[in-house]
């Protein structure tokens, strides 16, 4: 395999150089974080996850990562790539500066080399009850929603549950119980919609609004900004302010 | 999350090129807020030098305003507040929900008219003071 990678590289017109964040508490020796540099033969489309994986299945079989289904939908690679989060599998090599750097996503518990401990992030997600849910019941087989509403939530079905927004933030980071982006984007798109009834959207909002909910962001657009699906998550947040300011307002 | 797991030097290495234009305004918005409010209780200070009498009150501004230094903070003090206004204005229409997709324009023109009307009132504030 090594010697194939060898001659890959001397064959290939480009390769580039990957510097990649190694820990693993479990091995004597490697205790202490690192940075290993693989030398990749570079192809015109290749990936970060690309890059990762000819590393891992040509140099070292240790490099540990998450990925599935390289398509930008599993969410499984969020990683932080020259100084920024981003899906391995949608970030073209061709686009970043070299060598690339390669950590796991920060304020996360590292668990191996790029493996970061999701547990958390779930556990938010979890709290804002991210499933449709009403006692509003239509007499009708169905429970149609409106095109318009469907228009209103269609950016905040997209998530895919990376993390990277939760990484980016650093209300988050300094603040285990913040809900952070992702969680509310997820309470934005079930009390948006129009179908879950009037007394859910209260419920929902109240969850939203407890003190480490939406009132702790401060609008510092990093999640917007390293968002993989391109979702208005500050938008999002800010529209939940502001309906939550409303439905407290509400005294008659 | 971010207690949990040192990672050292590694960490933190070059960290503040990561900051975006949203991170920088905040920043900047929190630093210029708390220099306000310093400003604020020199600011009572130096006014209650009028319960005294009139005389007081204007030896004391006769004398703060003779001090070349005092004449650079004004200075400062201006840009620090012209941009702390305009941020402001630029969070306002963040919490409207008004043009969310141009709030680092919006952050970068502040810095821009803040850095302008500061240089414009250079001559103003430090007529005499050489």
């Amino acid at each position: 395999m090594r010697e194939r990678a060898e001659a890959n590289l001397k064959d290939a017109e480009e390769t580039v150089k990957l510097k990649v964040f190694r820990y693993d508490p479990e091995v004597e020796g490697k205790k202490d974080p690192r940075f290993d540099t693989f030398r990749v033969p570079f192809k015109k489309g290749m990936t970060v996850l690309d890059a990762l994986i000819f590393a891992r299945d040509h140099f070292d079989s240790s490099l540990t990562f998450r990925h599935s289904c390289r398509q930008a939908i599993c969410g499984s690679d969020a990683l932080f790539v020259n100084g920024r989060q981003r899906l391995g599998c949608k970030t073209q090599m061709s686009e970043l500066e070299w060598p690339v750097r390669i950590e796991p996503l920060p304020h996360a518990e590292v668990v191996k080399d790029l493996v970061v401990d999701m547990e958390h992030f779930y556990d938010q997600m979890e709290s804002v009850e991210p499933y449709f849910q009403t006692d509003e019941l239509p007499s009708g087989e169905e429970q149609k929603q409106t095109r318009e509403n469907r228009e209103k939530v269609k950016m905040s079905t997209r998530c895919i549950w990376c993390s990277a927004c939760m990484s980016s933030c650093n209300i988050a980071a300094g603040d285990n119980e913040y809900l952070g982006p992702a969680a509310i984007n997820k309470a934005y798109r079930f009390a948006m919609d129009e179908r879950e009834g009037e007394a859910m959207k209260e419920h929902r909002l109240n969850i939203i609004e407890q003190e480490h909910g939406v009132w702790r962001c401060q609008t510092q657009f990093s999640c917007t900004e390293v968002c993989p699906k391109d979702i208005p998550l500050t938008e999002h947040i800010q529209e939940l302010k502001r309906e939550a300011v409303k439905s407290n307002l509400k005294f008659w | 999350m971010s207690q949990s797991y040192d990672r050292g030097l590694i960490e933190d290495f070059g960290r503040w090129q990561e900051f975006s234009a949203g991170m920088w305004a905040w920043i900047f918005h929190k630093f210029t807020g708390w220099v306000l409010i310093g400003y604020l209780f020199t600011h009572i200070a130096v006014l209650s030098t009028s319960t005294v009498d009139g005389a007081t009150y204007t030896m004391t501004l006769q004398s703060l305003e003779s001090l070349l230094v005092v004449r650079i903070l004004e200075v400062g003090l201006l840009a620090v507040a012209v941009f702390h206004i305009l941020n402001g204005v630029r969070l306002l229409f963040v919490d409207l929900g008004v043009g969310l997709e141009s709030q680092d324009k919006a952050f970068y023109a502040a810095l821009i008219v803040s850095a302008a009307i500061t240089v414009a009132s250079i001559p103003t504030f430090l007529v005499g003071a050489f």
